[in-house]
């Protein structure tokens, strides 16, 4: 048995000689210390050796397996080094340009829509949509704001060419996202809390700050004890959001014919802190959106009753943030489609 | 709206800065939108008086000027030709920023030896103060001026420009900012004195008035002041109305036009002599009656136009512009005075009509108090008795059809709370309600009821009353909470999401979005046609359209894109691929238009991006092909691929997209012709889906299908076929053998190895079993019968 030993550990190491790769000394040490080798099979049956031959042969059978483990690390290391070596004078040209991958981008305004949108889902609001072709009534009637109201003044209407029985022209290019308001509380009971991105149109001449088609989201809160305290709330960290934690928020008395009462909120200019430049036009603050109380009537005419609801409304031009954000000088950019614009984004 | 501090001070005393007060109008819904401040830099600026005016030495056209400055005399160098001695002037001394009378810029004061002669001072011209562009002499400050006081005690004022919000033409007038100042300062309001002698020859005996339109006219008030004598209205009062931005013309329409100022009530002098029939009715125009308005411009009417006519003619436009012939003339001598009310509705329609628009039809066209014209009324008549002599007839016209007790509105703690978030004492809201000068009494109900102010056309529901609450007491008093409510069920709107996901996988294929004007025109819609005179669908025409290339609503997207895709190929672009999600808009009868959603997206060839390493696989039907399969895989949706006869699209290749023989969109080739039109360089592909029939197939529920435990074997098929059989017929022959799990085209050749009119093709089929593992046997023997039948029915050829 002795011999068995002697002749493992001389071949062993004479074949160990010649190995010069990982794969060929994986080999190795499965033959000579796997569980199946020779040397393992004669230390693990020593117990039937007799017990004088047993110390002697146990002694040496072990040495050699400590021998030829110490052997095999060191061969590994060696063989690592080795082929680290040989790595090292294959480098390639790092420096050469990658695969080019060609990636699309969505549109500024999605982008943006996006991004105002996921505030808002996080709030618990809903998305909702409507039609960009609108009654007259959606988007002015119902939102408190009959024939010859003077805010109407505010909203250059496209008429769609399309007559009733009696003459009249109701249908238009919706001028704001409003409508979805009223189309969302006939058909829902509160709690209601919806957002409403869209595109809204207006005739109007196009320049660099003037667009006749533009983007708005609408929001829409209505359930019982809803306050402008939670209309404050909702929509300043709405702002903080979106422009920064440390912003100053600006509520302020505003009218829209569809909420009483109404309000604007504006942050302050993150170009000058508030002290005044060109952005904010030298009053230190930017207005971002508009909102209100729905009015008891806007309520009323939609089925729900102003004693038992509240709610609030706010709505927002979107193409302005990019705008500020990004100092783009003109509005025309966003749909011209110039791809050395929208790449930019 | 511009509006004077000083003449604010009349009705309210405040002190804190102009800055500081448009803050909070700012803040309480007034918009400062800026504050023109007189004399804030009239430091060294007195009052001074000429002692002496004496001949320079040296210069004919100069004159030495003795002034007492309040501190001793000064002798300055002047060459104005107004010296008068005792004369009160504007003196700067040295150090006081003026404004150079020939460059117009700002520049400090120095002392100056002119033609020989120190001059350390200036008597100032009112170009020189910055007052007005006035440089012909300088300016004589009116007697009562105390000398060395500082000129801005007297000139200086702050004029706030005041962005008002339609609901409150009230706040078009100084004394609805002068209540809003009083109420936000917490100071009293006061109301000038409206009291004046009146003769004992009645009103009535003057001229009566009729109103045979009251629907458009609430209200018509009417004074007769007779004797006036028209002259220049006083200084005083021609420079507010400057610094409001009216011109002054004489002391009755000055009278008026201050008033309307100050109240917000436009008026109108009618000449009394020229009231034929002193009589004055209120009446719609018959249809093309006609007249000539003070801007000399005559006006035809139709029934839409309310006017004011006497007797027998027409002789103003109600609310918008008075009429020529009954202007009030430097020979007039009697006045009637009209201080009426007129719907916001006729006004607006007839200023649109009329393409008038006038300080008047601004204030009526936002609606104002039928209870203000009255107060107006007896203000302004008091002020032109003062101003141009004469007597005031006793008592005043009233004729006022719309009377209504108006029922007081109720407001209570509650109602504060529910809409505020915030608790009130019932005091604390009256208190912020009196102080906006509204009339307040404690109700029964532990409320307070508020009378109806008639200044004011705005306070029509407790809502209201709860917004001026919010107003005084400040929006920054307002506490910030998030919303405690309950959250509505369900998920919102299910096409945003889809609409998303599609618009990411469009993005991970190197796709651009873009977004495009839903307006188009026929002929641009007919440039989408291969073949000219392809009839056009029905388009949504807009009624008002800005231009011609903007007059129709779009029935697709496909010229949005190609025009794209064109201006971007001329700025030298490469590998453009675009695409747009958006709604096309298919009228309907006696409704609103379908608006459908649609995908469409285009790509193009030009120069494909070089790499060193290899060239990148080509763009062609195949390429988007391969991407609207995938889009359809990931919705769980497989569609046939059917040849198609788009007008837009090449014949060669080109194809409907087909799920359930049910059209769901094209893709192919854009046709030469259609190219050409629209200037892009040849080849571009296009794909159009519809995005709404999508959401629908891609709803329908997904069920897991078992992985097999047991491994595939594979066998290649190689074959000749003649090349008009198409790889479906294929795939709808294999598609029958169920063990087959997969099969894979790789090999597709057209060329001299093989006869003229067949083409080889080699595909892998993969064999599997949810049972058991196959056999070779087995699997020899189903690819036996595929080959037979492939054979059989396409005629295909084996390739050994």
């Amino acid at each position: 048995m002795l011999d068995q030993v002697e002749e493992v550990a001389s071949q062993a190491n004479a074949e160990l000689q010649k190995i010069a790769s990982l794969d060929e000394l994986e080999g190795w040490r499965v033959r000579y210390l796997g569980r199946k080798s020779k040397l393992i099979n004669i230390l693990r049956s020593l117990g039937d050796v007799p017990i004088e031959e047993r110390r002697t042969l146990g002694a040496r059978a072990n040495q050699v397996k400590v021998g030829l483990e110490s052997r095999f690390t060191q061969k590994k290391e060696q063989i690592e080094l080795l082929k680290n070596q040989s790595l090292e004078l294959e480098k390639i040209d790092v420096t050469l340009p990658g695969q080019p991958y060609q990636v699309g981008r969505l549109h500024l305004t999605t982008r943006t829509i996006k991004e105002i949108c996921d505030i808002f889902i996080s709030l618990g609001f809903q998305i909702v949509e409507g039609p960009e072709v609108e009654w007259e009534h959606y988007n002015f009637e119902a939102l408190n704001m009959p024939a010859e109201h003077p805010a109407r003044d505010g909203f250059a209407t496209l008429w769609a060419d399309y007559k009733t029985e009696t003459g009249a022209r109701p249908m238009l290019m919706r001028t704001h996202t409003s409508p979805v308001q009223i189309r969302t509380m006939e058909k829902a009971k509160p709690p209601i809390r919806v957002i409403a991105p869209g595109r809204v149109y207006r005739y109007e001449a196009t320049d660099a700050t003037h667009e006749w088609m533009f983007s708005q989201v609408e929001g829409l809160a209505v359930d019982k004890n809803i306050t402008m305290a939670d209309l404050k709330g909702t929509l300043f960290e709405f702002a903080r959001r979106l422009f920064g934690q440390d912003r100053k928020c600006r509520f302020r008395v505003d009218y829209f014919p569809f909420v009483e009462p109404g309000c604007e909120i504006a942050i302050d200019c993150f170009v000058c802190g508030g002290k005044g430049c060109r952005l904010c036009g030298s009053s230190g603050w930017i207005e971002i959106l508009g909102a209100g109380m729905v009015h008891p009537e806007v309520l009323r005419g939609c089925g729900i009753d102003p004693e038992e609801y509240s709610g609030f409304a706010f709505g927002m031009g979107v193409e302005r943030i990019p705008i500020l954000r990004y100092g783009i000088d003109d509005i025309r950019l966003f749909y011209n489609n110039d791809l050395r614009f929208l790449k930019q984004f | 709206m511009k509006v004077p501090l000083k003449w604010l001070k009349d009705y309210v005393d405040t002190d804190i800065s102009p800055e500081e007060l448009a803050e909070k109008l700012t803040l309480a819904g007034l918009e400062v939108s800026a504050i023109q401040v007189i004399g804030g830099n009239w430091e060294n600026i007195v009052v001074g008086q000429i002692a002496a005016v004496n001949p320079h030495p040296n210069a004919d056209r100069l004159r030495l000027a003795t002034v007492d400055t309040g501190k001793g005399q000064q002798t300055v160098v002047c060459g104005a030709p107004n010296l008068v001695v005792g004369d009160k002037i504007a003196f700067a001394s040295a150090g006081a920023k003026l404004i150079d009378g020939h460059t117009g810029k700002a520049e400090e004061l120095k002392p100056a030896k002119i033609r020989g002669v120190a001059s350390e001072g200036m008597v100032c011209s009112e170009k020189e103060l910055g007052l007005s562009e006035n440089h012909e002499g300088i300016l004589v400050l009116p007697e009562e001026f105390q000398v060395g006081k500082h000129l801005s005690d007297y000139l200086g004022d702050a004029i706030f420009d005041i962005d008002i919000t339609p609901n409150r033409a009230d706040c078009l007038s100084v004394m609805g900012i002068a209540r809003e100042v009083a109420a936000l300062t917490a100071k009293p309001f006061r109301m000038p004195d409206l009291s004046y002698p009146e003769s004992s020859k009645s009103v009535e005996s003057y001229a009566a008035v009729e109103i045979k339109a009251p629907d458009l006219c609430p209200r018509y008030c009417a004074t007769v002041i007779d004797g006036i004598v028209i002259g220049p209205s006083p200084g005083w009062m021609q420079k507010r109305l400057a610094a409001c931005g009216a011109r002054p013309i004489n002391n009755i329409v000055d009278v008026t036009n201050y008033v309307m100022l100050e109240f917000g009530q436009p008026l109108h002098a009618f000449d009394c002599q020229q009231i034929r029939g002193n009589k004055i009715i209120v009446r719609r125009a018959a249809a093309g009656e006609a007249m000539y308005t003070l801007d000399e411009q005559e006006r035809k009417f139709d029934s839409d136009i309310l006017l004011i006519a006497d007797a027998e003619r027409p002789i103003a436009v109600a609310g918008i512009m008075g009429g020529l012939s009954s202007e009030v003339r430097d020979y007039t001598t009697s006045i009637l005075l009209e201080s009426a009310n007129f719907s916001q509705a006729a006004i607006h329609r007839g200023s649109q009509n009329l393409k008038l628009s006038s300080e008047a039809s601004v204030r009526f066209e936002k609606g104002l108090n039928p209870g203000l014209a009255m107060m107006a009324l007896k203000r302004a008549t008091q002020l032109i008795a003062q101003l141009g002599g004469g007597k005031v007839a006793g008592g005043i016209i009233d004729v006022y059809p719309a009377r209504t007790a108006k029922k007081p509105l109720s407001i209570n703690g509650h109602n504060v709370r529910r809409l505020l978030g915030i608790d009130l004492e019932l005091d604390q809201i009256q208190r912020c309600l009196e102080l906006l000068g509204l009339s307040c009494r404690k109700g029964d109900s532990n409320n307070v009821l508020v009378g109806d102010p008639w200044w004011r056309n705005d306070i029509n529901c407790t809502a209201d009353l709860v917004e001026e609450v919010a107003r005084v007491t400040g929006y920054d008093n307002i506490p910030e909470t998030m919303l405690s409510s309950s959250l509505p069920s369900g998920a919102g709107s299910l096409i945003v999401s889809f609409r998303q996901e599609i618009s990411s996988f469009m993005v991970a294929c190197g796709f651009q979005e873009i977004i495009t004007y839903p307006l188009t025109s026929p002929e641009i819609m007919q440039k989408l046609s291969s073949s000219p005179g392809t009839a056009q669908p029905e388009m949504l025409k807009i009624a008002n359209p800005m231009s011609r290339d903007l007059e129709y609503l779009r029935t697709s997207l496909r010229m949005g894109v190609l025009s794209v895709l064109s201006r971007n190929q001329r700025s030298r672009e490469n590998n453009i691929r675009l695409f747009e999600i958006a709604k096309v808009f298919l009228p309907r009868p006696q409704d609103l238009p379908l608006e459908n959603e649609i995908l469409c997206g285009l790509v193009d060839t030009v120069a494909p991006e070089t790499y060193w390493q290899s060239k990148p696989a080509p763009v062609d039907f195949y390429f988007v092909k391969g991407m609207v399969e995938t889009l359809l895989a990931r919705f769980g949706i497989k569609a046939d691929y059917l040849y198609g006869h788009d007008v837009t699209l090449s014949p060669a290749g080109s194809a409907d997209v087909v799920v359930d023989s049910v059209k769901i969109g094209v893709i192919g080739e854009v046709h030469p012709a259609v190219l050409m039109r629209f200037d892009i360089a040849e080849p571009a592909f296009l794909f159009e889906l519809d995005v709404d029939k999508l959401l629908t197939l891609a709803s329908q529920p997904l069920i897991y299908k078992t992985i097999s435990k047991y491994p595939g074997t594979t066998r290649d098929i190689a074959m000749l076929l003649d090349t008009g059989v198409t790889y479906q017929k294929i795939v709808d022959i294999v598609k029958g053998f169920s063990l087959v799990s997969d099969m894979q085209l790789f090999d597709l050749y057209v060329g001299e190895q093989i006869p003229e009119g067949k083409k080889s093709l080699a595909f892998r089929l993969t064999y599997q079993s949810a049972d058991q593992t196959l056999k070779d046997e087995e699997v020899d023997k189903v690819q036996k019968r595929i080959i037979e039948r492939l054979s059989k029915e396409l005629g295909a050829v084996l390739r050994s």
